[in-house]
């Protein structure tokens, strides 16, 4: 027996797959590779997002290896943030990894595997498929965090992710393994039908084990721990690459097992997810409000706006419409321009003063104008302040949640907008300093920033204020990604 | 044999593999400890595999195993750049990051 292998649904997943082994052999054998392989990396991730506007144009959904591979709206939505976001990120990575002296061909081969894990990951509807995409996508991530091998800090980044992403992944794969027992199947629409009877109580504990496994991953409270270390060790575009395209992943494998497999014991997995929210929010704001250097900051503050997202999918069991599993979908797309974004401007301004302190970006509205006006609006964009993205970001969680009405949810909601506002000082603060405090001398070498970094900067502001003064852009979306499920 | 004989074993195994990952510090023994526990879920897949006769279980314990494989690749080589730049595996060493 034979299986049915449709091309075109596969596009995406092959020209990623046929860009990595060009890119490794390029890097082998022609001798201007410094230039050519990051120009390559970046022409077949923008040829990957062709097919996935082809199949978006079709409109069937394609249903392969016996419903283990689905390539419908939902999936398409996912493919094209993610490769949106991979392009961004090589964008920023450029100059970066050029100064870097290091090994440039394999970043960008690794970099490139961990989006070929994630476009799989938004198809995938069975268990082992979603274990396989999520180790493509953080095995590669690992060496990523310790690529800059002679500096320990880099060292201890890596080594911090992989123990936790290991750990994670053994803690949830028990859980699936006790999944499988009870289903009897690994594929999401066998364990969807099992969860609709009466399953045994242990069930629950199954699914409590899987689904934190994916919290490590998306790094809530209390799985957190990991990410402000590693986040500040690892070289800052792959800081941008894990806190943007690797978290929003694991929210991705969230949704998926949650919608398509546990939906219907949402006793099990409801009060979980509620908590997770609840102390990633309220955690990640208080300490982010003491931190001195503004990538631990960012660290803490993606912490917070993972609770964020998890609010929706704590409510999403109440929820009739697909209004929680869009607000989902719409805040990691806006989450990912501003944070990009406020990544791309700390890499343009540590570049002249070499260093990621929040005491060094003090008086840089009057020495670098321009980046200090974009700081201001993606840290603004992250307080969710109109008519910035972040406010309807914001909007879609509360319209979920109000859509929900149980207590539970009205209690969650008002957890979370009291976290905003807590969250408005730290963001506010680096804008205070940059605007209303004195410079400090910099005696280092200025290395300007490169025409790629500025383009990266460009896309991201012009997403930012764009959804934010029309937002029915990024809602048409979620609509469509979510119209016939 | 039962079922219950499995996985009861496989719990033990598991919760022997959560120990060590806790209680060892030298960087080897953990990535150890971390196969035991893939082993434990290895060990839960196939027996309901063999139990509910679904060939499914086994499959993906192929590719658990396949993927640890590649997992302590990397987990060996990070541990080996540690021990060049520190002159030791023990991970309480890595401490400069805090806060």
């Amino acid at each position: 027996m034979n299986p049915v292998i449709d091309y075109h649904a596969l596009a995406p997943e092959i020209v990623l797959s046929v860009t990595i082994i060009l890119c490794l052999l390029v890097d082998l054998f022609i001798p201007d590779r410094p230039r050519l392989v990051p120009q390559l990396a970046s022409l077949g991730v923008l040829a990957a997002i062709i097919p996935v506007l082809t199949l978006a144009v079709s409109g069937t959904d394609v249903s392969m290896f016996g419903g283990a591979f689905v390539v419908d709206n939902y999936a398409l939505a996912f493919d094209g943030l993610f490769l949106v976001v991979a392009y961004i990120t090589l964008l920023v990575s450029f100059d970066e990894i050029a100064d870097g002296d290091y090994y440039g061909g394999e970043y960008y081969v690794l970099l490139l595997t961990s989006v070929l894990g994630m476009v799989m990951m938004a198809s995938s509807r069975d268990l082992v498929s979603i274990f396989i995409a999520l180790e493509t996508i953080s095995i590669p991530t690992f060496v990523l965090a310790g690529w800059r091998k002679h500096d320990t800090k880099s060292n201890e980044a890596a080594i911090k992710y992989f123990l936790i992403g290991v750990l994670s992944s053994a803690v949830m794969l028990y859980g699936m393994s006790l999944i499988f027992g009870f289903a009897n199947g690994t594929k999401l629409s066998v364990i969807s039908e099992y969860s609709a009877g009466s399953p045994p109580a242990l069930f629950a504990v199954a699914i409590f084990l899987t689904i934190v496994g994916f919290a490590f991953k998306v790094s809530a409270v209390p799985f957190h721990f990991w990410a402000p270390d590693t986040y500040e060790g690892a070289p800052l575009p792959v800081t941008a690459f894990l806190s943007v395209a690797s978290k929003a992943a694991g929210f991705v494998a969230l949704l998926t097992i949650i919608r398509f497999g546990f939906f219907n014991s949402s006793d099990s997995w409801q009060p979980l997810i509620w908590v997770l929210a609840a102390a990633s929010m309220t955690f990640g704001n208080l300490a982010a409000l003491r931190q001195t250097n503004i990538v631990r900051m960012l660290a803490y503050s993606s912490i917070a706006q993972g609770g964020f997202i998890l609010v929706p999918l704590a409510v999403a069991g109440d929820v009739s419409g697909p209004s929680a599993w869009e607000a989902v979908l719409v805040y990691l797309m806006i989450y990912a321009a501003m944070n990009l974004g406020a990544f791309a401007v700390v890499m343009a301004v540590s570049r002249r003063t070499h260093s990621t302190e929040i005491s060094s970006f003090a008086g840089l509205g009057r020495v670098d104008s321009v980046n200090a006006v974009m700081l201001s609006l993606f840290m603004f964009s992250l307080a969710g302040i109109p008519p910035l993205a972040g406010w309807f970001a914001k909007f879609v969680i509360f319209r979920a949640v109000f859509d929900a009405g149980t207590t539970a949810a009205v209690v969650l909601g008002v957890i979370a907008a009291l976290n905003a506002v807590v969250a408005f000082f730290y963001y506010s603060n680096v804008v205070r300093r940059m605007w209303f405090d004195e410079a400090p001398e910099v005696v280092s070498s200025p290395r300007p920033a490169s025409v790629a970094l500025t383009l990266a900067i460009g896309i991201t502001v012009v997403v930012v204020v764009v959804v934010g003064v029309y937002p029915e852009v990024f809602a048409r979306l979620g609509q469509l990604a979510f119209a016939s499920g | 044999m039962e079922l219950n004989q499995f996985l009861i074993l496989s719990a033990f195994i598991f919760a022997v593999g959560v120990y060590g990952v806790l209680a060892r510090r030298n960087g080897v023994l953990v990535l150890m400890s971390v196969e035991l526990m893939l082993n434990a879920v290895n060990l839960n897949l196939i027996a309901f595999s063999a139990f509910n006769q679904n060939i499914n279980g086994q499959i993906f314990a192929l590719f658990i195993i396949a993927v640890a494989a590649a997992e302590v690749g990397v987990g060996l080589a990070i541990i080996l750049l540690i021990y060049r730049n520190l002159r030791s595996p023990d991970l309480d060493q890595v401490e400069q990051l805090k806060g």
